[in-house]
This record gives C-alpha cells, structure tokens and sequence, in this order.
C-alpha cells in the first residue's frame, strides 16, 4: 500500500461557535451534505478503499446515521474516538494512531472543500521523494455579508508568509505574522541555495498534507509538538536546511542551540533510511539530473529533507472554519455538485412558487404557494409556508418558517422557527431558536442563553 | 554492388514518386536493407557494403524499399500461387544461388532482422533461397505490365501497400520465415496498431485486480517523418490515470514510472539502477498466490509494471537487457525452492548484476582508457555520460595532466552538470555549445563520448548530436573513442536514426526570454511542427574504438561479443 488517508474530523469550529455549538463542525450541512462528505468523496474519486477518520464519539453517532454519508461513501471509514475533553491537536491525534500507521499518510481535515486533482500534490510527494507535500491555494475575498458581523472586516491580521522557490514547488520559508515579533529573517545559507525566493502572503493552507511514516514516528518521540499546522509544518520546513550533524556540536545560529540535543536525534530519524539507500544513491549520481543550475552542489544541495507545495491558481478550494468561508461554500458548492439536481426528487414544491436555479432544496421539504427562493439553500424537511421571501440565505434543516416572512442574507440553523411575518436580514438564528412573530432583526446573532453563558 | 545498382534503376524513377508519397508513412521502416544479420556480418561483407558513399546508398534504400513493397503487394497476389509452386520448386533449391540474388535476402530479411538474432538467418537461408528464385522469375514478366497498371491504381495501392506493411506479413513460415512483426512503439500513425496496444494493456491486468494499465495518449502535432513513434507531454503524467494509492500497480513503480516522465533519473546507467532498485522492492513485497509457482508467477506479475514503465518513458537498450536477466533469473528458479529462499536469492542476483556489469565495468573501463589519456591532452566530451565522468576523474586521480572540452547542446544542456561535476573534481573545463564545435576541434586531441546502445551491425546509438560530433571529428582526424559496457550492447539493427529514436516534449525547444514567449502558441500555426529528438545513430566508420570492459575493440566486433555473452549464459 502505498498512502494511508487520515482524516482529521475532531475539530470544534472555534470560530464559528454560534453554528456549531449544537452541531460539531463536520456535520454542519453545506449544500444540503455534511461537511465531512466533501473530503470523504475527493478521497473516492482519487481511489483510496479506506480511511482512518479521527472524531469524537458524537460525530461518529451522526456520521452513522446520516443517509447520504451511508449511500454515498463506498470506503470503509476506521473511526478512531478521542475523548471530547482532552484538548488534542491534530499531532496529537496522529501520535494516537501511532500503531495504526504502516505507511506514508495523507492527512485531512474535515473542512476542506476542494476539487484538486489529488495527484498534483502527490506526485511532487513520490517524484521527489519529499518528506512532505501540501496543499495552497490562492485566497479569494469572501464577498458576501457577514452576518452578526458589526463594522467593517478588520484588515487580515494574522498573515501567512509562505516562501518559495524559484520553480514555485518547493517550501522554503514558512511563518505566521504572529510568530514574527520584528520583522522577517531568513538565513544566509537558505539564501545562497536559492537566490530567487517568492514570498506570497494570500495563500490559503488547505490543510491537505502526504507525510512520510518517518515524520509519524518522529512524533512519537517528540511530545512538544501538539499541532501539525501550527508546529509541526513549519519545523520541517526549517529543518531541510539545518546542518545536519550526526555527533551534537553547537551549531552557529543562536535559536538553534537551545534544540541542539533534540533536534539531533529527531534529525536521524527523519533521514531517508530504505533499505537500498546504496542503490538509491548510485542511481542518483549516475543521473545527469539536477533540480537547479549555477552552484556547484548536486541535486537538492544534498539535503535529504524536502518539503514541497502544490498552489493551486485555479479551482475551487476552500476551508470552512469561518462563518464567511460557510457562507461562501454554500453559494458555491452547487458547482461541484453537477450531478446532483438542485431539487431533492422528494421535496414537495408548490407549483406557484418562485424558485432560483442557483438554489438547493433538500429532501422531503415543503414548500407552499407564493414563496420566492433565490440563490439560497434550504435544508431538509424543512417547512416553508406562504408568501415568504428568502433570499442569499442558508437554511438547515427541520426549520420551520411561517407565513409572510422575509429573510435576507441569514443563516438560520436547524430546528428553528421563524414567526408569522418576521423580517431578518443578516441575522444568524441559533439552534432551536424560536423568533417571535412580526419580529424585526438586522445584523444580529441569536443564539440560545445557554450559549451565552460558555463565553 | 554496382551490377544491382544499374539493373534496378529502372526502378528507381518509377518508384520515386511512390515513395514520396509514403514517405509520410513514414516507411523507412524498409531502408534497412544493408541491416545485415550477425553472421554475415561476421564474414566481412558488411564491411564492403557500408563503404558506399551517401548517393548510392540512398539510392539503394529507394530500390529496396520499393522492392519491400512490391515484395508485399507480390505476395498478396501470388499466396495460392505458390503454394502450388513450392512443391515444384524444392528441385530447384540448390541451383539457386546466384550471385546477384545476394542482395535479395538482406532486403527480404531486412524486415526480419529488425528484431531477429543473426543465428536464425543461416537455418533459415534455404527456404529464402527457393522464394528468391520465384521473386525473380515472376517479378521480370510482371514488371512491364504492372507498369502501366500501377499508374493508376497507385494511391489505392499505397494505401494498401501501407496496411499491409504494417501488418505482419501472411503468412511468415512459407515466404520469410523470420520475419517478425515491427514492434508496436514504431507503428504509432496505425490505427490499428494503436488499437492492439490499448487491448494488450487492458490484457494485462495483474492477476489481483482487474483494472487495466492506462494508456497514455500523444500529445500535440508530431513531424511527419516521426509521426510512427510516441510523443508525449511531460504535464500530462501517466498518474493522472493511475489511483492514487496505486493497488495496481507497485508503488516502486509507479515513483520510478514518474521520475523517468520528468527526466529526474536520466542516463542509460541511471535508469537501469533504478529499475533494478524498485524491482528489488517488488520482489521483497511479492507473496505467491496459492496454487501458484513464483517462476512464472512473478514474471507475469512484472510485465504489466513494465508497459507501464514503457508509457512513462519508453524503455532503453541497457534497461531492456536487464529486464531479459531478471525474467531468465526468475524462470530459473527451481520448484522446490521456498519463497524466501527464492526472493533472497533474486535479490542477491540483481545486486551481483549491478556489481559486475555498471561498477566493476566502470573499472575496468576506467582503466583501459586512462591508458589512452596521455599528459598534454584536449579532450572534447559531449553531454552528461557516467562513464565518461568516471573516467575522466579516475584519469585526474592518476596524475594525469589534461584539460576537457565539454560541449552542450539545448534543450536539454546536459553539459552545464557535466561541467560541474569535472570542475568539482579539480579538473580544468572549457564549456561551448554544440553550433561552435569545429572552431575548437582544431585543439583537440581526442574525443570520448558515452553511448546509450551499441548495435548488432556496428552502429552507436548515444545522445543526439553525437553523431555531429563524430563526423566533424572524423573530417579533423581527431580520433573518437566511444565507452560503454557491454550490458548495453544490443541485438537490433539500425542505420538511420528515423526508425526508431525517442520523441521528448516538444514544449521543452519553447524559450521564454524577458517575459516574452514566441513559441506559446505553436500548435496553432498549421505549418509549424516541432521536433524534440533524443538520440541519434553514428555509423562506425566514424568510431574508432569502443573501450568496454572487455578491452578495446573496433565497432564491428559487437556481434561476436554478442554470441559469446549468449553462449556462456
């Protein structure tokens, strides 16, 4: 076998806390789908049979018994449950399925929405024999309005620095704007590899990563690192240009010698150590080969640890961890799914109704006379009555609205009620809210008073 | 020589303007006519007919090419006749060999000798002897009368003539006995060729799974006269077909598969390592089925990775000789012998092959040329060869005082590593491109140059642009040694390099200077074809000596090590 697919559905969308305080992140409904389906089906049209999928006990219970995900995904799903009150990060979870791991892993997240195509990212992975290869994709301005979202969007703060190199291909540099107290530096010696460095800024991580089973057993060893996006990623991509000595000397930068003891025996783990390194490495001096030209070092400056990317400029991929990235999924995921009508064949739709083809209507709805729907998406079994305006707006399941309503830009959660004639516009309406009648809200989150307390 | 030459010229004219016509065919498939077979070649005749200068050879390869159509479209026509005539003509056996008809069987066998071993041209020479009398005979009274005829039926004919070539020849064991089919990898512009491949490789499924191996699809407009051969596009790899955790086929496979389609491991010697690197982990990965044996089984199991290989990047010389060793290896495993058993000894032969035929050769090699490397020296090398590195640092080892000329040449600029590589080493380097070569030969005392494939008849197959060098050497009496071991010497015949060669990506010749691309658009301007060649063939008067581990031997010996390696195995 050649990749094992892991699948990272733990997550509790803490920052989307007013949608997923009742429903956990992989289950919020894009497109009339759990969210979880969309990663799972990329997965099946590459070709992967089975996937471990990390969640809790709760999301395990949902998975198995939500219809579309038992129809729709043929592979065989390992869960693996973490308890819901230890605060595990995504290396953590890995270094949990430690012994499940025999081979390279690709590692998912429950919120990527995208339709790459898979063998991009994996072919930099095998042709190069890299330690790690991931996914980036160019970040598009999230248009649509915010609701609950008071003032303007604050200017990005919290920015990736992702450096390149020349070919585009290979990760040099990566920090987060937080990390970089005064200002960004970058080594000499990275700089007298490669001379020609890009550093792009609006680059969306899709958290998308084939890792080598080395890097899996490294882990286990090194217990400080809790999270793979946020350590894990950017140690390696510093690592494939540190000195890498097999007795432990001081070395010359001065943020290295405090690691000096741990980065030396991790540093021999994560070489390449196969079997034939013999063969390997006569076939690779027999190559006239060399992935840069004008220095005098052979291919990749002899370093046996590479970290590579894949940017994606065109496509669809996004990460739904924000209420703006949803929304956005939501209005753009009709796309992806062409094969699929926007009307669910059970959905009882009255003829005198005004319907959008750029909406989405779940199963076993009700939609009675006189209602406009436009570019929205309605969940299932959801009742909407008579003379009732939707537009741009998501609404979940089990949801009941009346008469006379209007809704506009929302998003309303399942098992809501919305009152005879309310008016909502940009309003985030919790689950199992009831909105009384003939109410009048703009730009508002209602959630439940038990919410309100967790903060 | 000269007789047949005047005799057929009557042919020439007529026949010119047909072969024009299926030239696009791409037919030189035919012009193999002095592809001599080893065993002749032993006997020195070659050495008569290679000498020949550039018109009569053209001249000849018209005039048997023509003769190999006829020969076709006779044959069609006269299959009922001759089963009757064969009876009669059994008699006329030993009579028949006549001194002109010496010509006839090259052309007759030319087709056959393209993958055929010399030993079966000798068992075989009876039965070409009693059709080449009824050629002759008949073909005289017919000729004037097809003539005419031949006029106007000429574009069907060609047509014809052209599937019919393509096809095997119906049927073999009366008429040629050793022709075989053309391989499929020249026979691009078939259809129907085509359309076998895909149905061999949809055959070919591994025995576990019954998905297919995907069939790569050419890419972009392809120049006439290679229009027989694959033409692929590096961004379109064969993965994209594949699943990505490849169950299909062994992941080993399927990494080396895509390192060759990029060009990452590149060079003859690199490329067989390689293979036998990742066929090493197939077999430590392989588990007989039950009621199956591992000799035959494994070697079926490593026949659909191999047309895979194949698409990726077709196979080289040296590669196709390590394949043969392996699968005889594996054959040769006794039944009785355990799994282990078995898999460690395999894996204990391909390490003894690597060994011996790459590193000990290397030596050995090494050794023997820096006997010819003398102190004062101009040595020009062309490309990246292994070989030629390991000698030259070996050389500079040794004390010897000398400075290289490496010459380079687009698109590929295999130079620029060769260059560092020797600059590395210590050893004093003058880079220039290939358009300035006769300018610097004039300092140049000798030439080494790598080769990719020696061939049954004395030819060099190495890197395009060798042959250039070889003949610009050979006009400065320069002396030009090749170096190669002999696990890349090859049993096919070639004098030309159009039959078979290699087309790389055509996008590669683009150049983009200062943002500005004049080339992005190319496959809308419907007179514009371009043409990425890797290898050429160099005739071996230009060579003067091919250093092998085996000593130093002139171009021609290549058969007769050829029949001593397969007498010992």
């Amino acid at each position: 076998m050649e990749l094992q697919a892991v699948m990272m559905a733990a997550g509790g969308g803490s920052r989307m806390t007013d949608l997923t305080y009742n429903t956990p992140k992989a289950m919020l409904p894009v497109g009339n789908r759990p969210l979880i389906w969309y990663p799972l089906n990329l997965l099946e049209r590459v070709g992967f049979e089975e996937v471990i999928v990390i969640t809790t006990k709760e999301v395990q219970k949902m998975m198995s018994t939500d219809l579309k995900l038992k129809m729709d995904v043929k592979m065989k799903l390992d869960f693996v449950c973490i308890p819901e009150d230890e605060d595990m990060g995504t290396a953590d979870a890995l270094r949990h399925i430690q012994p499940k791991i025999k081979t390279d892993i690709l590692v998912l997240s429950c919120d990527v929405i995208t339709d790459v195509a898979l063998h991009e990212v994996v072919d930099l992975f095998r042709a190069h024999d890299a330690t790690l290869a991931m996914l980036m994709s160019k970040a598009h301005e999230f248009t649509e309005t915010v609701p609950g979202q008071k003032g303007k969007k604050k200017a990005a703060e919290q920015r990736d620095f992702v450096g390149v190199d020349q070919s585009g291909k290979r990760v040099l540099f990566m920090a987060n704007e937080v990390d970089l107290e005064d200002g960004l530096s970058i080594r000499k010696s990275i700089l007298n590899k490669h001379p020609r460095m890009l550093i792009k800024t609006g680059l969306v991580d899709a958290h998308l990563y084939c890792m080598k089973k080395a890097v899996v057993d490294f882990l286990t060893d090194n217990k400080s690192i809790s999270s793979v996006r946020g350590e894990l990623v950017p140690y390696l991509v510093r690592k494939q240009f540190s000195k890498a000595r097999s007795s432990p000397k001081p070395k010359d930068d001065t943020d290295e010698q405090s690691q000096t003891k741990s980065d030396n025996s991790p540093n021999n783990e994560l070489l390449i150590s196969s079997r034939d390194d013999r063969l390997l490495q006569l076939a690779q001096e027999r190559s006239c080969w060399n992935d840069h030209h004008g220095d005098m070092s052979e291919a990749y400056h002899g370093g046996k640890l590479r970290c590579y990317v894949h940017i994606m400029d065109q496509g669809l991929c996004y990460r739904v961890n924000t209420i703006a990235a949803y929304i956005e999924a939501n209005r753009l995921v009709p796309k992806l799914l062409f094969e699929e009508p926007a009307v669910h064949p059970s959905a009882v739709i009255s003829e005198r109704c005004q319907m959008g083809s750029d909406s989405m209507i779940g199963a076993l709805c009700h939609i009675a006379d006189k209602t406009s729907i436009k570019r929205s998406t309605i969940g299932s079994s959801t009742t909407v009555k008579e003379k009732v305006r939707v537009t741009n707006s998501i609404i979940m399941h089990g949801v009941t609205v009346e008469e006379g309503c209007n809704i506009q830009g929302s998003v309303i959660c399942s098992n809501a009620v919305i009152g005879r004639g309310s008016d909502l516009k940009y309003c985030l309406v919790g689950c199992g809210q009831r909105i009384e009648d003939a109410a009048e809200r703009t730009n508002e989150v209602i959630v439940g008073t038990d919410q309100l307390m967790e903060i | 020589m000269r007789l047949h030459f005047c005799k057929d010229q009557l042919l020439l004219t007529r026949l010119q303007s047909e072969t024009r016509e299926s030239a696009s065919r791409g037919r030189n498939t035919f012009c193999v006519p002095l592809a001599l077979t080893g065993s002749e070649a032993a006997s020195g005749m070659m050495a008569d007919k290679v000498e020949t200068d550039e018109s009569d050879k053209k001249a000849e390869i018209e005039r048997s090419k023509s003769e190999g159509k006829e020969l076709t479209k006779e044959e069609k026509q006269r299959l009922r006749k001759e089963k009757k005539q064969q009876k009669k003509n059994k008699e006329k056996k030993d009579d028949a060999t006549k001194p002109d008809g010496s010509s006839v069987p090259p052309s007759q066998k030319a087709p056959s000798s393209v993958p055929a071993a010399g030993a079966d041209a000798t068992a075989t020479s009876d039965k070409a002897v009693k059709s080449k009398v009824e050629l002759k005979a008949e073909r005289r009274p017919r000729h004037d009368s097809d003539r005419s005829s031949k006029q106007g039926k000429k574009r069907e004919s060609s047509q014809q003539q052209a599937a019919s070539a393509a096809k095997p020849k119906v049927p073999p064991s009366e008429l040629q006995p050793v022709v075989k089919r053309l391989p499929e990898h020249v026979q691009v512009d078939d259809p129907d060729v085509v359309k076998k491949l895909a149905k061999k490789l949809e055959r070919q499924q591994t025995p576990a799974h019954a998905e297919k191996i995907p069939l790569r699809s050419d890419y972009g407009y392809k120049v006439s006269l290679f229009s027989h051969l694959h033409q692929y596009s590096r961004k379109a790899p064969l993965t994209q077909q594949v699943g990505i955790p490849s169950s299909v086929i062994h992941p080993a496979i399927v990494r080396l598969g895509l390192q060759y389609s990029q060009g990452i491991v590149a060079g003859s010697n690199a490329r067989s390592v390689a293979l036998l690197h990742a066929f090493k982990q197939v077999i430590r990965d392989y588990t007989t089925p039950p009621n199956e044996e591992l000799a035959r089984d494994l070697v079926n199991r490593l026949k659909p990775y191999i047309s895979f290989l194949n698409q990726c990047r077709p196979l080289s010389a040296s590669m196709g000789n390590a394949i043969k060793y392996i699968k005889k290896e594996i054959s040769n495993i006794p039944n009785h012998c355990k799994e282990d058993e078995a898999k460690s000894k395999l894996l204990n032969c391909i390490d003894c092959y690597i060994d011996e035929k790459i590193v000990l050769a290397a030596k050995a090699v090494a050794e023997i040329a820096i006997g010819k490397i003398s102190d004062g020296d101009v040595i020009l090398v062309y490309g990246c060869s292994s070989l030629v590195n390991h000698i030259l640092y070996e050389a500079f080892n040794m004390g010897r005082k000398f400075r290289v000329i490496v010459v380079d040449s687009r698109p590929r600029l295999e130079g620029r590593e060769a260059l560092r590589r020797l600059v590395q080493h210590g050893i004093s380097c003058t880079y220039i491109l290939i358009s300035v070569v006769s300018y610097i030969l004039p300092e140049v005392s000798k030439v080494l140059v790598g080769a990719h494939a020696l061939l049954a008849n004395g030819y060099m197959m190495s890197r395009v642009g060798t042959s250039q060098i070889a003949l610009v050497a050979k006009a400065f009496n320069v002396p030009v040694l090749v170096c190669c071991e002999t696990y890349k010497f090859c049993e096919r015949v070639q004098t030309d390099s159009f039959v078979s060669n290699e087309l790389d990506d055509p996008d590669n010749l683009i150049v983009t200077r200062k943002g500005k691309t004049q080339l992005a658009h190319w496959q809308e301007v419907r007179s514009l074809g371009l043409l990425n060649l890797v290898y050429d063939v160099t005739p071996p008067d230009f060579v003067d000596a091919v250093i092998t581990e085996l000593g130093m031997i002139p171009c021609t010996s290549v058969p007769v090590v050829l029949r001593v390696k397969s007498v010992d195995q």
